[in-house]
């Protein structure tokens, strides 16, 4: 699996190229600003692009806006953005064309390497891989909604954590219970919120993103 | 005599504005009186008071003229005076105009008569004496008289210059008050986050340092992961520490967006539906930008903590070169404006000879309104 890498600070940059070649990516370039960027996915067309968020020569949302731009360019180019910090903004920029295969994860969980590569992988693949953080501000936001109100404790857990981008085995491992229990709750949440079943996968976890990003109230 | 026109002018209007000053004085103490039955007078105190206002403003930009003084900006040194200290000053320069207007023209008036009934005295035995004398007597009240028009004329606009602007001693404590505030906020900002860092960030290195210094004595293969996983926890702890930290100083996303990107990714953070409308042309002053984000960002908490409101709405305007930002809810009102946060906004924005006013009847809606002079700088937003 081809991978661009994009991280100003060498430290960083050397670490996740270290980390992804050892995962058994194959790094076709690392940059360290915006404009490289820009040119290395359009000339290598990776499987998936990690990017940061904050790149030269800007130091603001540089990483972001290059890879918005990239995905106008070229629909569904799979990206996934780290930073320090997460902004909802952000992640509604992300996921506002709807085509999938985006990541949005703190830097932080980059140290559980195996969650980390397994979300590098997931959105190759054309699914989400959106911070737990995150996740867990849309539902603080929307704390006083009806239908999520309706959720038991485990349906919210699970919500969550398919909110997140896991496949449903991956949250059974999680929560270390069944598949077939995970695809019970499933089935329960997207009838209480009103959402359309369906056997997609990814389809289901774009549904429930929409959902909570909805204006509350 | 043309030097005179403009005194003798300005001595006429004086007296005219000064048989207005009547007419208000009358109608302040009307609408006063009625204010107690059933607050009836309340609307109308408030129509003449901004009548009072217009007139002041008249009578100084007179003023100005007739001491040869740039007209000073509008308002700008009004701008932290407390309306109730404005309107007091009004009410004073309005009874003294009301004195001292017509005085002018009476005392020309009154020196004219005098002229006349000396000239016309009867006299018994007409002298060339006694006439030499009371011609001089009439030419040196003349003369007096002429001297004193321009004189009279500046000593109004003296008295109006100082009644109705307050003057550098009231600013010179403003800046002093605020400036000392800004010192010591920012001095006890500092030493939270030598706290934060002591207690959080630098605390949790220190022990990931101990832990993997124990993991590489350890021999037991079982006893180094466990060791070392603790220290993976200390250091992911530590980043967390260290991103609230960074959060609390200056917001990431501020320096990315600009305040327009900010207070917008400051909406999503609150449980309402925000309705947010920032037309700004450029970029304002980093430090400005900070100070307005934070007192929307507090505003939104304070609507989505306290109201319990379901909408709120952020306004954000440049004109004229002041800063406008309305944050407003549709909750219950009656939000304390000297509650702490509210304060520590207002003493935020005074730095920036900004204001805040916080308009929250009871039964709501709610409005936070921040005003700060101040302008645009010349980075363009870039489109994003």
């Amino acid at each position: 699996m081809r991978v661009v890498i994009a991280e100003d600070l060498a430290l960083l940059r050397d670490g996740l190229v270290r980390l992804l070649s050892a995962s058994g990516f194959e790094v076709v370039e690392a940059v360290d600003n915006g404009p490289m960027l820009l040119g290395a996915l359009t000339r290598h067309r990776p499987d998936v692009a990690v990017i940061d968020v904050r790149l030269p020569p800007t130091l603001t949302d540089e990483g972001l806006r290059v890879a918005l731009e990239a995905r106008r360019q070229r629909p569904g180019l799979p990206v996934l953005i780290l930073s320090q910090y997460v902004e909802q903004l952000y992640a509604r920029e992300l996921l506002s064309d709807q085509a999938g295969a985006v990541g949005y994860l703190l830097k932080d969980r980059i140290g559980d390497v195996d969650q980390f590569v397994d979300a590098v992988r997931r959105v190759a693949a054309g699914g989400t891989a959106m911070d737990s953080e995150v996740i867990g501000q849309l539902l603080t936001r929307r704390r006083s909604d009806e239908p999520l109100g309706r959720l038991t404790p485990r349906e919210r857990e699970v919500l969550a954590l398919m909110a997140e981008g896991l496949s449903n085995a991956a949250i059974a491992a999680r929560l270390l219970v069944t598949d077939k229990a995970i695809a019970k709750h499933i089935n329960n949440i997207l009838t209480k919120l009103g959402l359309p079943p369906s056997d997609d996968h990814n389809r289901r976890v774009m549904a429930v993103l929409a959902y909570l990003e909805a204006e509350p109230g | 005599m043309r030097r005179m026109a403009a005194p003798v002018a300005g001595l006429l209007l004086n007296a005219a504005a000064g048989v207005a000053a009547w007419v208000l004085l009358v109608l302040l103490a009307g609408c006063a009186a009625l204010v107690p039955v059933r607050g009836l007078g309340v609307r109308p105190l408030a129509r003449v008071r901004s009548w009072t206002h217009g007139l002041a403003a008249f009578q100084l930009a007179r003023a100005d003229r007739a001491l040869g003084h740039e007209p000073a900006a509008p308002e700008s040194a009004h701008a932290q005076e407390p309306r109730e200290n404005a309107h007091a000053r009004e009410t004073a320069w309005l009874a003294l105009q009301a004195v001292t207007g017509p005085g002018g023209v009476v005392l020309i008036v009154g020196v004219l008569s005098a002229e006349a009934v000396i000239w016309h005295l009867p006299t018994a035995r007409p002298s060339i004496q006694l006439t030499v004398a009371l011609s001089l007597a009439v030419v040196a009240i003349g003369a007096v008289a002429v001297a004193a028009v321009p004189l009279l004329h500046r000593t109004q606009a003296r008295l109006a210059e100082l009644l109705l602007r307050p003057g550098d001693t009231d600013r010179v404590r403003q800046l002093t008050e605020s400036r000392a505030a800004a010192v010591s906020a920012q001095a006890a900002e500092l030493r939270r986050i030598e706290r934060d860092l002591h207690d959080g960030a630098q605390a949790r290195l220190v022990s990931v340092r101990m832990t993997l210094g124990l993991a590489r004595r350890a021999s037991d293969p079982a006893q180094v992961r466990e060791l070392v996983g603790e220290a993976w926890e200390s250091a992911g702890q530590a980043l967390i520490d260290l991103r609230d930290l960074v959060n609390g100083i200056h917001p990431p996303v501020l320096a990315d967006r600009g305040l327009a990107g900010a207070v917008e990714a400051a909406a999503l953070h609150v449980p309402l539906t925000v309705d947010v409308d920032v037309d700004l042309p450029a970029r304002l002053e980093a430090p400005v930008e900070s100070a307005v984000y934070f007192a929307a960002a507090e505003a939104l908490t304070n609507a989505a903590k306290h109201s319990r409101a379901q909408r709120a709405w952020v306004r954000l305007r440049h004109s004229e070169g002041v800063l406008r930002l309305v944050v407003g809810d549709d909750g219950r009102g009656g939000a304390d404006p000297r509650g702490t946060g509210i304060d520590g906004i207002g003493r935020r924005l005074s730095v920036f000879d900004g204001t805040l006013d916080v308009r929250s009847p009871a039964g709501g809606p709610t409005e936070f309104i921040v005003e700060i002079p101040c302008a645009l700088s010349s980075q363009k937003i870039s489109p994003s």
